[in-house]
Formats: structure tokens, sequence, C-alpha cells
């Protein structure tokens, strides 16, 4: 459904992502895991299309996309959340949500997918997304507003990080209800085993490259020891 | 009235006519062309001055008083005195604004004075547009002075804004709170082409737990000019604070320059202003819904200007 070829992308004469090849099928949940700077985010933002690959190919469903915008992906049906989204000083969450979903959202959708993670609609629906909300909340609202989207591919950049123990268990919950539905193939970046045991593959992206790739029963047992140790342990 | 001027009457007062039955009064060209009251409020044309008088009696509630003014002959120039009594206890909503509609060659100009003397425990919500449009290369002018002065006790809401087309605006505002007075001003700002806007906005806090909240958001395109300067004095045991926002493109210029005072070993004042182009990642966000840059950059400034 979603093939990158030889991948490689470059910032300051840094190289981020070396010649990267993968696969992603329709319907399945990949979990991305690595180190810190190891070009996980990267990997999903050349998806998404908010870098441009230096070199390579990013093929979805047939169509070359490597030279198309982020709103020509996104109309495509491809989505990303931020793993620090932006906040926006006088847009109601009910209207982001809005603009996500390409129209106005009923009372009764809107509040759908806001207690889809773990927010108490009444509260929230006309609050500003801007810095008078927590940093987990503005997450929440973040994931969200790919809810609202009609989505083939939905791209998750730590979806975890900033949300507290309780609404992580809401959200792992939510995970698990978007992969049921087949139609939806699911890429996220995550560290949290809880996450990693819903996936059907799992990458460990480290130093550019995709250092092991497989399905979830052969990667996680010994996820442990493909990650590199601290040297000062050593 | 003709349709150019219910246009511009909806955007500035939304309203398209002159609102039979309630407290009205169109100013046009000049000239007072309509105007009613009602048992609660009286409006009456000063004697001595250009200009007219509002009073709203004690309890008066469930009041709306319409006074726009629109010029839409080029060459116009307009000074007006409006005074304002509102009694104690009265709950009123103020609806003023000014549109300039300039075809011609020549400037057209409206100066608004108004004063307001809101009595104890009176609750008034006021809102004021300016539009200017036209195709002339007259400039539209507009220089609005408003001076408050609140009573124990009373609130006041202010709402300002000049959305577009406005050439050059001066606007000073002085307002006087006493004991217990809130005050909440919104002012709301876009300035395009080479327009140019300077707003001076003055809160003395003299009374004892009186609280003002100033909002200011602004929007500069183009090569226009615009300079913020909010004074904060604070006599006795009070509350301020002060929020610039500004957004800049083009080749755009704003000014914030914030001035707080305190008097009281018990006033606290707050200052925060912040002046900077749009956020990279809020487009690309708006992107990721399918919104291409410029729509993406328009529902911002929409947001933002709210």
């Amino acid at each position: 459904m979603l093939t990158l070829s030889h991948l490689s992308f470059e910032a300051n004469g840094n190289q981020i992502i070396r010649d990267l090849s993968a696969e992603i099928e329709q319907g399945s949940f990949t979990v991305i895991t690595g180190p810190n700077g190891g070009g996980k985010s990267t990997l999903a933002r050349l998806i998404m299309g908010m870098a441009q690959p230096k070199e390579g190919r990013i093929v979805w469903k047939g169509q070359d996309i490597t030279q198309l915008s982020v709103s020509e992906r996104a109309k495509l049906g491809i989505g990303y959340a931020f793993q620090q989204p932006p906040r926006f000083k006088g847009m109601s969450v009910a209207k982001l949500l809005s603009l996500a979903h390409g129209r106005e959202l009923s009372h009764e959708e809107t509040c759908g997918y806001l207690s889809a993670v773990g927010l108490c609609a009444n509260d929230y629906l006309n609050r500003d997304v801007d810095a008078s909300l927590s940093g987990g909340e503005v997450k929440r609202i973040e994931i969200a507003t790919l809810l609202a989207r009609d989505l083939e591919l939905a791209i998750f950049d730590e979806p975890e990080a900033g949300i507290d123990l309780w609404s992580f268990a809401k959200l792992v919950e939510t995970f698990g209800q978007l992969h049921e539905n087949k139609k939806l193939s699911i890429l996220l970046i995550s560290h949290q085993e809880r996450i990693m045991n819903m996936a059907d593959e799992i990458w460990i992206v480290e130093n550019g490259a995709i250092k092991r790739q497989g399905k979830r029963a052969e990667i996680l047992p010994s996820l442990m020891e493909d990650l590199p140790s601290c040297e000062y342990k050593k | 009235m003709q349709d150019k001027e219910k246009q511009l009457l909806e955007m500035i007062a939304g309203i398209r006519g002159f609102q039979p039955g309630t407290a009205f009064n169109l100013r046009m060209n000049g000239e007072g062309v309509e105007r009613h009251s009602t048992e609660q409020v009286t409006i009456r044309p000063k004697s001595d001055q250009n200009g007219i008088d509002i009073i709203v009696k004690p309890n008066a509630k469930e009041e709306s008083i319409h006074i726009p003014v629109l010029l839409t002959n080029s060459g116009v120039s307009d000074l007006v005195y409006n005074d304002f009594y509102i009694g104690e206890n009265a709950q009123v909503e103020i609806v003023a604004g000014c549109g300039i509609h300039n075809d011609g060659c020549d400037t057209s100009q409206h100066d608004g004075i108004h004063t307001f003397h809101i009595g104890k425990n009176a609750k008034v919500t006021y809102t004021e547009k300016h539009i200017g449009e036209g195709n002339g290369s007259g400039a539209r002018i507009l220089n609005p002075t408003t001076i408050v002065h609140m009573e124990e006790g009373s609130y006041m809401e202010m709402d300002m804004s000049q959305i577009k087309g406005v050439d050059s605006t001066k606007r000073n505002t002085e307002c006087y709170l006493q004991e217990k007075a809130k005050l909440v001003i919104s002012e709301r700002l876009m300035t395009h082409g080479d327009q140019y806007a300077y707003s001076d906005v003055s809160v003395y806090l003299n009374g004892a737990g009186s609280v003002v909240q100033i909002i200011s958001r602004s929007i500069g395109k183009d090569t226009s000019t615009q300079v913020f300067h909010p004074i904060a004095v604070g006599n006795a045991p009070c509350r301020a604070h002060v929020q610039c926002d500004s957004i800049l493109m083009d080749q755009a210029k704003i000014s914030s320059i914030p001035e707080i005072s305190a008097n009281h070993v018990d006033a606290q004042i707050v200052h925060e202003a912040a002046i900077g182009k749009i956020n990279s990642e809020q487009l690309i966000k708006l992107q990721t819904f399918g919104l291409s840059e410029e729509e993406a950059e328009a529902v911002i400034i929409e947001g933002f200007l709210k």
C-alpha cells in the first residue's frame, strides 16, 4: 500500500535517513521504535511530505507521491499527528475538529471524537486550542483530529508522550479499535510496550536505517538486546 | 437608504435598517438622518456642538442602542461628540461604529469623541466596528477618542475592531475606574497596503478592587504600520492584565510600547506582548487536513481576530 524505496535525507550536512526501504500493508499496524535521534520522526515527516527526501521514492497505492505537497497527500487519505502539536489562538476545539473532518461536525460527532481520547467533551468544545490547555490535553485533541478524518494511513509521532496513565489506557483502547477497522493502516512511533503489543509489524530504526523489522512475535522478545545500551554502563 | 449604505450598516452594526422601536441614531455624511428614543433611553442632539447625548435611565434592562455613522460622500470631514450617561444598575448594549465608502479623490474623515459616564453597578457592552471601502484614491481616515468614567461596581466590555480599508487611524482611549469597577477591552486590528494605525489606551485604576483586562490582537500586512501604546496605572489595590499579540506579514511594521505603573503596594499589573510571523507548524498542521497554504493562513487569521 505504501512503499518507501531507497529514501535518504540530509539536514545541515548530517545524514538523517540512509537508503531506507520498507513497505506497509493495507490495514496493518506498524510500530516504529528505536533510540532517540535515530531518524524515526524524520521518516514520518518524509511520508507526510513535511520534508523532502534527497533521494528515493514514496509510492502510495501505486502513485508516486514523492513530489506531492502535504495538502495533496492529505487529500489522498494520509494523516499525521504531531509529537508536539502547535497551538492556535482563537481556534476552538470544535472548529479544529471540523477543519480536520472537512465539514462542520455536529455536536454529537465532535463529542464522540473527544470521548474517544478520554476528554469530557462538554468541557472542551468551546475552549481554544491555545496555551490555556495542558500539554496532555493538546496531545489528546491532536489524536482526536486524526480520528475525525477519513483516513487510509494514520501516522502518529509518539502519541503517548505527555499523556497521563489513565488517558494512556484509554488511548491504547482507541488504537485497538482503530486497528479493528482494517481499512485504516497505522504507522506509529512509540517506545511503549503496551502499544508494541498491538502491532502487526515492528521496525527498529537506528542511525537513519531500519536495523531490524518483522512480525511482532519475532521482534518484541529480543527488542531490548537490539537497543544500544549506555556506554557509561558498559 | 441605498444598497451600498445598507451593506455598510450591516458590516459595522449587524443591522440593515432603522431599527424601529429601539434606541437608534444614524449619522450620515455629517448629518443626523434618523433618530428615535425609547421609554428607558433618550437620545437627543446637542445644542452647542455636533453630536448627541444618550441618557439611559437607572435600572433600565435589555436595551440595545445602535448609533452607527456612515460616510458615503467623498471629501466629508466630520467631528462629533457623543456623551453617554448610563444610570445606576442599568444593563445596556451599545453598538457604535463607522463605515466609510469613498469612491472619490478627496479625503473622508470621521473623528468621533465618545464619553461614557457609567453609574454604580451598571453593566455596559460596547461594540465599535470600523470599516473602509470604495475605489477612490481619497483617503479614509478615522480618529476615535473614547473616554470612560466608571463608578463603583460598574462593568464594561469594549469590543473595538477595524478589519479593513481604513487608511489612517489614531485611536485614543482613556478609562478611569472607581472601586470594584471592571473593564474588559478587546481590540482587533488588521492593516494592509500602506495603512497606518496608532492606538493609545490609558487605564487608571483609582478604586480598590478595580480590574482591567486588555486583549489586543492585530495583523499587519503589506507595508502597513501599527503602533500600540497601552498604559495601565494602578493607584489602589487593583489588578491589570494587558496582552498584545500581533502577527506580522510581508513588509509590515508593528511596535508595542507598554507602560505600566504601580502607585500602590497592592497593585498587580502584568503586561505580555508578542509580535511574530504565523507559526509554520500551524500552517503545516492545517495542511495535513488538506487545506492549501493560503486556506490555512486565512483560517489562522480568522481565528486570531475572532
